[in-house]
């Protein structure tokens, strides 16, 4: 199978280029194993992996146009020949390599961790099921960048608008019955940029392998708002 | 030489449960702290846990942690430290509600409490019915644990330095510990990090062998790291092999699969277990397990068309309990084998999965060593933690659900002693700059130019020899000759080289240092597993089937200087209970 894949390393080159690859293909190969292969044959070809199966968020990347994580992306499902580039709109720091700097900063920007102001109870604190139910689809966010990096609104403002990643986990930390901070998040959010940014052109929900919706919780957070408003 | 420094109070290497958790202690105490990790926290492996964290909390059926001590000592063969244990047991229960506190997001029983499933190994009233001892939140309990301490330390604005590889540690002629050597990945720039504490925290090592669970960065450098600062380690030939990988693949299929009511057969369709635990049946302990699988496939009844494989079915248990208690299996399945594991059996294989071994500490998680005085002494400044640590909780095998709970343990055990070094020791002492010449040394042999072997091509032969040479079922004609062609393997690297010099983002650079790293964890294991002559736990040997504790119900020590193997006293003197002597271990 015939793989293009962006190169760039800032030491040696001007300007990114595409360099070929010829892949041999076993059954059920994912990408994640043909770009080894290329690494096999080429040492200097950079890209962060880790965990091989879709939890760790390590290889985020863009293929044939669409962001998606290298190592559950399996060859089988890939037109030739298959374009690899780097997440976009983020600095390419060498070949398939990003600075996520950024992405991070909006992640830690909305206090993504549980806020208890009563004091603590010497076990549990009780939650039901149905309330433990409503963060299905939210806790699970690997924080890979595929969806942030595939929002428009991100790529022009990504130092002022959080992105569908974080506010993904803006609404996690919101749903969950045992956080009491919900005033001050949603008065954080406020503004034109943070979280209004957003035009729900739904990018984000189209690639993120996790089958998460960033959309549908943008829509939650913007809902709880104006019931907050009246 | 223009090498920057740093100080700080205590430098933490490894961002996973276990250095997450001693970080936040620290940091929410207002030390000095760096936590340095060569992958974004989140990246760790910590986050691919799938089943849970074992605490005797009671919420489904009856237990106490005294139970699960018992458990704990019976499963690890009789070779873990019964102070060590108890303290685990005991500091179980605050550890669990201590990680809900902070947000993690366990899964729910109708009255509110947090779930609770069956794990292999786990009973009441010290060997009697299954328990329920598992807090589980679905099948992603390491994510959900990971993500909420790293949210944790982003409030108590703990120092990260991310994707910074540690290369080596800093010891002085009085063998204290002073800090590390790292290399910033992105710039390839090493800096040196002066620290008054250092806690290793830096994971298991499964790719030493070529089929395994653990991720691509899994490859022991702290215990390197530990072993070429003259630190031995400890019970490296005590390996566990999950029995149920993926196939041919190595991803985990979490015991909690079984937990939830599944179970393993045979080409006959015969459910294999009842032969070899006629009580706990798929539920024995890990090591049991995956023997019996090894074994039903030697004798020609494994399944497919190479007889290569046993089913772990799941089908029974209705759509409904397989895709809201193990969503994360199904994903699995349906990406790396195409079926629907509510409809079709599994296709499993043991699969090299955990370290019960590693830098032996006590319960403070003190590395501790011979040095003059007694088999424990503490190396001052240096603390371990985690996989990469032996405290030693898991003996010569470890329980599902365990693991989580030692690296949790035994981390915060580290930032609590971490703080009482600190206040006798307040003052950073002086670096000798010879301390750094070998770690140097060691950087600029791989800046060697060159013809030479590339790295990967050594590490594919050293992860087949492990494979091939200390897998499920050990003998000694089979590792001597591991050995002999791991000496040889050692010397290729002398002769490998680098082709990529450049310093921007190298990868090529960091998996040559990793592989310095996984043969020296490598030997160890092979060399430990050689010494010991008799089967115990996960080392099973062909040549001396029977557990022997006249002779070895001993720890072994392994110092890299010589390859040499020592024998260490196992602690079987718990806190304030009574000690459980070794009995026949059957399930
Ligand atoms: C697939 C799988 C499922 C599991 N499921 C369970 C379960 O259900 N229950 C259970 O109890 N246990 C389970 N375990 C075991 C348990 O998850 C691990 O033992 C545990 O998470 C290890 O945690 P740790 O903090 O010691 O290391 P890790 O989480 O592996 O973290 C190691 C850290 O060290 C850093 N590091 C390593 N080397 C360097 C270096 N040279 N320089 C800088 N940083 C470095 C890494 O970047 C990382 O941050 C499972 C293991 C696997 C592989
Ligand atoms: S829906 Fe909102 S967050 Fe998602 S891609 Fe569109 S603008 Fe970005
Ligand atoms: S929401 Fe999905 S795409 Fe976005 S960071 Fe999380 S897992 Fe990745
Ligand atoms: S390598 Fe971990 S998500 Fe792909």
């Amino acid at each position: 199978m015939k793989i293009r894949v962006y190169r760039f390393n800032p030491e040696r080159d001007t300007k990114p280029r595409m360099q070929s690859f010829e892949v041999a293909t076993r059954p059920g190969m994912m990408l994640r194993e043909a770009l080894l292969d290329i690494r096999a044959l080429d040492e200097s070809f950079g890209f962060r992996h880790s965990c091989g199966e879709g939890v760790c968020g390590s290889d985020g990347m863009n293929v044939n146009g669409v962001n998606c994580l290298a190592c559950i992306t399996p060859l089988a499902d890939l037109t030739e020949p298959v374009e690899v580039r780097p997440l976009p709109g983020r600095p390419v720091i060498r070949d398939l390599i990003v600075d996520m700097s950024q992405f991070y900063l909006q992640y830690k920007a909305v206090q993504p961790y549980l806020i208890r102001k009563e004091p603590l109870p010497e076990q549990e604190i009780p939650q039901t099921p149905a309330e433990r139910d409503r963060l299905d689809g939210l806790y699970e966010c690997i924080l890979c960048g595929c969806c942030s990096t595939a929002c428009p609104s991100f790529w022009w403002n990504p130092d002022k608008f959080h992105g569908p990643a974080a506010l993904l986990q803006a609404w996690r930390f919101l749903a969950d019955s045992r956080d009491q901070a919900t005033d001050e998040r949603l008065d954080a959010l406020d503004g034109p940029y943070k979280l209004f940014r957003c035009h729900s052109i739904m990018n984000c929900v189209a690639v993120c392998p996790k089958e998460l919706n960033p959309t549908k919780a943008i829509g939650h957070i913007k809902e709880l708002m104006l019931e907050k408003a009246v | 030489m223009g090498l920057q420094h740093r100080h700080f109070d205590a430098l933490i290497i490894g961002a996973g449960g276990a250095g997450l958790n001693a970080a936040l202690r620290l940091a929410s105490a207002n030390h000095r702290v760096a936590v340095v990790s060569k992958v974004f926290p989140t990246r760790s492996h910590t986050v691919a846990a799938q089943g849970g964290v074992n605490a005797a909390l009671a919420n489904v059926l009856p237990d106490n942690w005294h139970w699960h001590m018992f458990d704990t000592v019976k499963g690890s063969d009789y070779l873990g430290d019964q102070d060590a244990i108890e303290t685990m047991c005991r500091e179980a229960i605050p550890t669990v509600y201590e990680l809900e506190h902070a947000g993690v997001p366990f899964s729910r029983l109708d009255n509110g409490k947090i779930y609770q499933r069956a794990f292999g190994g786990m009973s009441q009233n010290f060997g009697g019915e299954q328990a329920a001892r598992t807090c589980a939140a679905a099948d992603r309990t390491g994510h959900a644990i990971l993500h909420t301490l790293y949210q944790q330390n982003i409030r108590a604005r703990t120092h990260f330095f991310d994707e910074v590889f540690a290369v080596d540690l800093l010891r002085d002629d009085a063998g204290v510990v002073l800090g590390a050597l790292v290399l910033d990945i992105a710039t390839g720039e090493p800096l040196v990090i002066e620290s008054k504490t250092t806690l290793l925290a830096t994971g298991g090592y499964g790719q030493v062998f070529r089929t395994t669970t653990n991720a691509f960065i899994n490859t022991g450098d702290g215990m390197a790291m530990a072993l070429r600062a003259g630190v031995p380690v400890q019970d490296m030939e005590f390996y566990q092999f999950h029995p149920t990988g993926v196939a041919g693949k190595g991803m985990l299929i979490t015991e909690g699969a079984r937990g939830e009511g599944g179970y393993l057969i045979n080409a006959q369709g015969e459910r294999f277990m009842e032969r070899y635990a006629p009580n706990a049946l798929d539920l024995a302990s890990r090591d049991v397990v995956a023997r019996a699988i090894v074994t039903e496939i030697r004798e020609g009844r494994g399944c497919g068309p190479h007889q290569d494989h046993v089913l772990l079915k799941l089908d029974h248990l209705g759509a409904d309990v397989v895709h809201h208690r193990l969503p994360g299996i199904v994903d699995i399945c349906r990406v790396f084998q195409g079926i629907d594991p509510a409809k079709q059996p599994i296709q499993v294989f043991p699969t090299a999965h955990y370290a019960m071994g590693g830098i032996p500490t006590d319960r403070a998680a003190r590395v501790v060593a011979p040095v003059h005085k007694g088999p424990e002494e503490a190396v001052p400044g240096l603390y371990a933690a985690g996989e990469c640590a032996c405290v030693s909780v898991h003996g010569a095998n470890r329980l599902g659900g365990n693991s989580l709970l030692d690296i949790l343990v035994f981390g915060r055990a580290a930032g609590q002693d971490i703080e009482r070094y600190l206040s006798e020791n307040p003052h950073h002492r002086p670096l000798p700059q010879h301390t750094l010449d070998p770690i140097l040394a060691r950087l600029e042999r791989w800046d060697r130019h060159g013809e030479g072997e590339p790295v990967h091509v050594v590490k594919a032969d050293l992860r087949k020899l492990m494979e091939d040479h200390c897998g499920v079922f050990r003998d000694h004609d089979t590792m001597a000759k591991g050995v002999e062609k791991l000496r040889t393997l050692r010397e290729r690297i002398e002769h490998a080289r680098l082709q990529d010099h450049s310093q921007i983002f190298n990868t090529a650079r960091i998996e040559a240092l990793e592989l310095d790293n996984l043969v020296d964890v490598g030997m160890a294991t092979l060399a430990c597993a050689l010494a010991r002559e008799e089967s115990r736990g996960a080392h099973s040997r062909i040549d001396f089937p029977e557990r022997d504790d006249v002779h070895w119900m001993q720890h072994s020590l392994f110092w890299r200087e010589g390859d040499r193997v020592e024998a260490k006293p196992v602690r079987t003197k718990p806190l304030t209970v009574e000690s459980f002597p070794p009995k026949a271990r059957v399930y």
